[in-house]
């Protein structure tokens, strides 16, 4: 398993962003890195306290890897451009974020590139991108 | 109980509907649902207007954000200047504490925030997140409310007297009453811009921390806060903190600068569901943190 997230994670290259604050998973879990996911949405899940995108990811060996990538509250990341619909079942995206520490595939949203090619926060890395709402707070 | 809560139930809608809020000196751009401006960029010293006598009235919002790194003017960064004056009950308090924010924070999987539960936050901990208020008074009190999980308070400002802190809750023309998420508060006008407060009665060290970072306050706490209308647009919040049972002397936790908002603003709303909580943990939070 963690072979195949090094393979999933050296895809992209190793970029700095603003530490986060977050509701329950605390400032101490997230990189300070980004990855850049490019996967197939299981799931968007468009509710408080985060919105959280289910997608799976085809690693160079050809495995799959589950992530599970956090954003603000729909209220928060609303005026950022994201949907309830901004996500369907079997769209390709392409998810820059940053991942935990414990090398899980999990991760905040920096930015996203939806299936319609429609660009929402910092996508590739760097600065402060989408899913962390209009300078929110931590919830 | 019932009745007491519909009172003031009926009070404070009365005080909502009636009393007009203080309009800012410049309106929001044309939107129909305005929302809250934290950054309203401060009103420029020549257009600065003198505060009303004798209210705090308002939409309240604060540039500090949400003090995660612990209460505003001691943040938990274990900086020497920023250390507390514990009693040893207190120093073994904070300790007991897992935070997910400051100097001493732990993983979420190890966390025991009782606002990771939704419990309430208890006061004065609600001054030290998220602060943002809407505030209404009449002739014998002032509501407040607060944005963070939509709680309001009451401050009684015709002259009652504070109640005498007991043991466990607060006595009151001789009757024992419980103690309290937002305690007993009572104010009084030191002058026609300052507004002084006094709390007492609030809830246990078990049950509430003081803030994000699992600093401790206990049920015999005396908190006194301090609202200065600096002119029309701002009002200083200053709060102090007395407790004897966990810090050695009295001091200030927070001195912050609220700037008034558009009176039209539709608040967002921040209520901590626990249902929502047990599905966010479980698709991510839980696996996230190392559970």
């Amino acid at each position: 398993m963690r072979n195949r997230l090094v393979i999933v994670l050296s895809v992209v290259g190793l970029l700095s962003t603003v530490p986060l604050q977050a509701h329950h998973t605390g400032a101490t879990l997230l990189s300070e890195t980004t990855v850049t996911l490019k996967g197939v949405v299981k799931n968007w899940l468009w509710s408080n306290p985060h919105c959280l995108l289910t997608l799976e990811v085809t690693g160079a060996d050809g495995q799959v890897v589950q992530w599970v990538i956090e954003a603000q509250a729909p209220n928060s990341i609303f005026t950022e451009g994201y949907r309830k619909n901004s996500f369907k079942p079997g769209d390709v995206v392409t998810v820059t974020a940053n991942p935990v520490t414990n090398g899980r595939p999990y991760g905040r949203f920096a930015g996203v590139v939806l299936a319609d090619g429609t660009t929402i926060g910092n996508v590739g890395g760097g600065g402060r991108g989408g899913g962390r709402g209009r300078g929110a707070p931590a919830q | 109980m019932l009745d007491r809560f519909f009172f003031v139930g009926v009070g404070l809608l009365s005080a909502a509907l009636v009393l007009p809020a203080n309009a800012p000196a410049q309106n929001s751009s044309g939107q129909t649902w305005p929302g809250p401006v934290p950054n309203r960029p401060p009103v420029a010293e020549k257009d600065k207007k003198p505060a009303p006598r004798r209210t705090i009235t308002g939409m309240w919002w604060s540039r500090l954000g949400n003090q995660a790194k612990g209460v505003q003017l001691r943040p938990n960064d274990g900086s020497p200047e920023n250390e507390l004056p514990y009693t040893p009950y207190g120093l073994e308090q904070y300790k007991a504490h897992k935070p997910l924010e400051g100097f001493d924070a732990v993983p979420p999987a190890q966390a025991n925030d009782p606002r990771v539960a939704c419990e309430p936050l208890g006061f004065p901990r609600y001054n030290h997140y998220d602060l943002g208020v809407q505030i209404f008074q009449d002739e014998n009190k002032i509501a407040m409310l607060y944005h963070y999980d939509n709680r309001w308070r009451i401050i009684w400002t015709d002259g009652r007297p504070l109640p005498k802190l007991l043991d466990g809750g607060v006595e009151i023309d001789g009757q024992f009453h419980e103690q309290r998420w937002f305690g007993y508060s009572v104010g009084r006008w030191i002058d026609d811009y300052t507004l002084e407060v006094q709390t007492v009665g609030t809830m246990p060290e078990d049950r509430v921390w003081l803030d994000n970072t699992g600093r401790p306050i206990s049920d015999q706490a005396r908190i006194t806060e301090t609202f200065k209308r600096l002119d029309a647009d701002t009002l200083e919040w200053s709060e102090t903190l007395e407790d004897p049972k966990i810090y050695t002397r009295p001091w200030q936790t927070m001195k912050i600068p609220m700037t008034l908002q558009d009176s039209r603003i539709d608040v967002l709303t921040r209520y901590c569901s626990p249902v929502e909580t047990d599905q966010y943990n479980k698709i991510y939070g839980d696996s996230a943190s190392g559970k």
